[in-house]
């Protein structure tokens, strides 16, 4: 469970970073206050003027996204200055906006939603979007929209939610960094390295308290699971304890052989649960590709620790309680 | 070897005192095997757990090999289980996930012997009991005859002073009663084996070379 929670959680963060360094853009320029996950907040769309005026600057292109609920958004877009930024989009089928309600999505969205050149995207926005093209993933979002067209739709006019810019010479990032923050006070300027780095479980408060809740739940459930078995086994075998006893057997040897046997059952199950976290990842990557779902070899250590800590803790109290029974009350339990 | 003075054992069950041992005498020498015959409820398994260090006396002395178990705190008791005395039970008691050699190797185990050598008279004992083909066996798979011979191979494996046999073949055809009954006694006329045990059986009482009657907690005769 720990590990799926955190592989989902850092699956989504990753392929927002993938998105981000897919636009070809050297810099993020974002409004003042505005959070480093959600992209949420508005800056007028002059902003992308002032970034146009510094002379390093070869190209800056604002985008605006507007959430559709759960962790769904679209992304107005402007292609010429995209495309020029990006390389441009990679259709797979179809092709640019054609029409006033064209709607472009990219692969996850059309395998997932099973849509394609033609179809009918229905009732986003309230309204129904005809699919004119279908663009290979990774780059800036999953739908897109004319920039124009979603600032109106979004009573948002002359608005933007991130800028990007790429410069002539990127080796000159940390310079121009620097002259935005003097030209732009207040607003969140990243390099697209920074931004990267940012962009993980530390470095979002609610994201690490609720992976936090996650591993304590984990414990927690842990803890009774195994309190529970070990109880009902220490009760199971109140007869072959007697037997140990009997053979000369202390209540630390009792302590110990249970410990050790729940140790041994705690680290199978660790390898077990890490090799379901495979099946996990691949049942999520068929049912629900846009929740992207990675493996996380990082954390496999800390997940086990919790495993054979909380197995241990469980089991210390029906340890004890074996470790004590009367030798012949044992051996006279059928 | 085994003094057993003025013993007393009183149990409570609720508000109830029951006088299980009432001022019972014995003495066994080194090699004999004795058996001890009585009614249920005279008080020959509450002397067995006692002997055996599973609990101690209300009063009384008695001493093995020189050591007096009523002096013994539980630690101690625990100890002396390991090495001077061995169980046979009349329900085998053996461990049933483990095969035949892991079901003697825990005694070893317990007693800190794990992985030195055997006393070659264990060896001897081994051929004599008829588990060397057993050996890789869980006890479900064994005849409840070969389980008891299994269990009397781990009562031996640390060569305790005493072994206490309880009731051996309550649980036994005719057939595998003498098959152990025999063994018994050829432990003890091999390895010296200093044996008790407990029947109601006449004829398995005969086996020892001397029979002793408990009645209400003492030795009747």
């Amino acid at each position: 469970m720990v590990l799926t929670l955190v592989g989902v959680s850092q699956g989504m963060l990753q392929e927002s970073v993938r998105q981000k360094r897919g636009t070809g853009a050297d810099i993020l320029v974002r409004p003042a206050g505005s959070a480093i996950i959600g992209f949420s907040g508005d800056m007028p769309a002059k902003v992308v003027d002032v970034v146009r005026e510094i002379p390093e600057v070869e190209l800056a292109t604002g985008t605006l996204v507007f959430p559709l609920g759960n962790i769904d958004s679209v992304t107005g877009v402007n292609l010429d200055e995209f495309g020029r930024m990006s390389g441009g989009f990679h259709f797979l089928e179809g092709g640019p906006f054609q029409q006033p309600n064209d709607l472009i999505i990219d692969e996850v969205v059309s395998k997932t939603k099973k849509l394609h050149v033609g179809d009918t995207y229905k009732n986003m926005l309230n309204r129904d979007w005809h699919i004119c093209g279908v663009v290979e993933s990774g780059k800036l979002a999953r739908l897109f929209l004319p920039l124009p067209l979603l600032q109106d739709l979004g009573a948002r006019m002359n608005q933007v939610t991130v800028i990007y810019v790429k410069l002539k010479d990127p080796a000159k990032t940390d310079d121009v960094v620097k002259t935005l923050h003097q030209r732009l006070e207040g607003y969140k300027i990243y390099s697209m390295e920074e931004f990267a780095s940012l962009l993980s479980i530390d470095n979002i408060p609610m994201l690490k308290t609720f992976i936090n809740v996650v591993v304590g739940l984990g414990i927690f459930v842990g803890f009774l699971v195994v309190f529970l078995s070990m109880y009902t086994a220490v009760l199971e075998r109140t007869r072959e304890i007697g037997i140990l006893k009997a053979l000369g057997a202390s209540p630390a040897y009792i302590l110990r052989i249970l410990l050790a046997e729940t140790a041994l059952l705690a680290v199978i199950g660790s390898i077990v649960g890490i090799g379901f976290t495979y099946g996990t990842r691949g049942l999520m990557n068929t049912f629900v590709p846009t929740m992207t779902t990675v493996i996380v070899p990082e954390w496999w250590p800390i997940a086990s620790a919790i495993a054979i800590t909380g197995a241990l803790i469980g089991a210390i109290y029906p340890g004890l309680k074996a470790a004590k029974q009367d030798a012949i009350e044992a051996l006279a339990y059928d | 070897m085994i003094e057993i003075r003025n013993l007393h054992k009183t149990y409570r069950q609720g508000d109830v005192e029951v006088h299980a041992l009432r001022g019972l005498d014995l003495s066994v020498a080194p090699g004999e095997f004795v058996s001890i015959v009585g009614p249920s409820g005279c008080g020959k398994s509450t002397l067995f757990n006692i002997l055996g260090g599973l609990t101690p006396p209300t009063s009384g002395t008695v001493l093995i090999e020189g050591e007096d178990l009523t002096k013994k705190t539980d630690a101690e008791r625990t100890n002396l289980r390991k090495k001077m005395v061995g169980f046979v039970f009349q329900k085998y008691n053996l461990l049933p996930t483990l095969s035949v050699a892991d079901n003697i190797e825990i005694a070893r185990h317990i007693a800190g012997d794990f992985g030195k050598p055997k006393d070659p008279s264990f060896e001897q004992a081994l051929d004599m009991l008829g588990l060397r083909t057993r050996l890789d066996r869980k006890p479900k798979q064994l005849s409840g005859g070969e389980q008891q011979r299994v269990a009397i191979a781990r009562a031996i494996v640390n060569r305790p002073a005493i072994l206490l046999a309880d009731e051996p073949t309550g649980n036994l055809d005719t057939e595998n009663s003498e098959l152990v009954l025999g063994l018994l006694k050829r432990l003890n006329e091999t390895i010296g084996q200093t044996i008790l045990m407990i029947t109601h059986n006449p004829e398995a009482a005969a086996y020892g070379h001397r029979i002793v009657r408990m009645r209400d907690g003492r030795i009747a005769a």
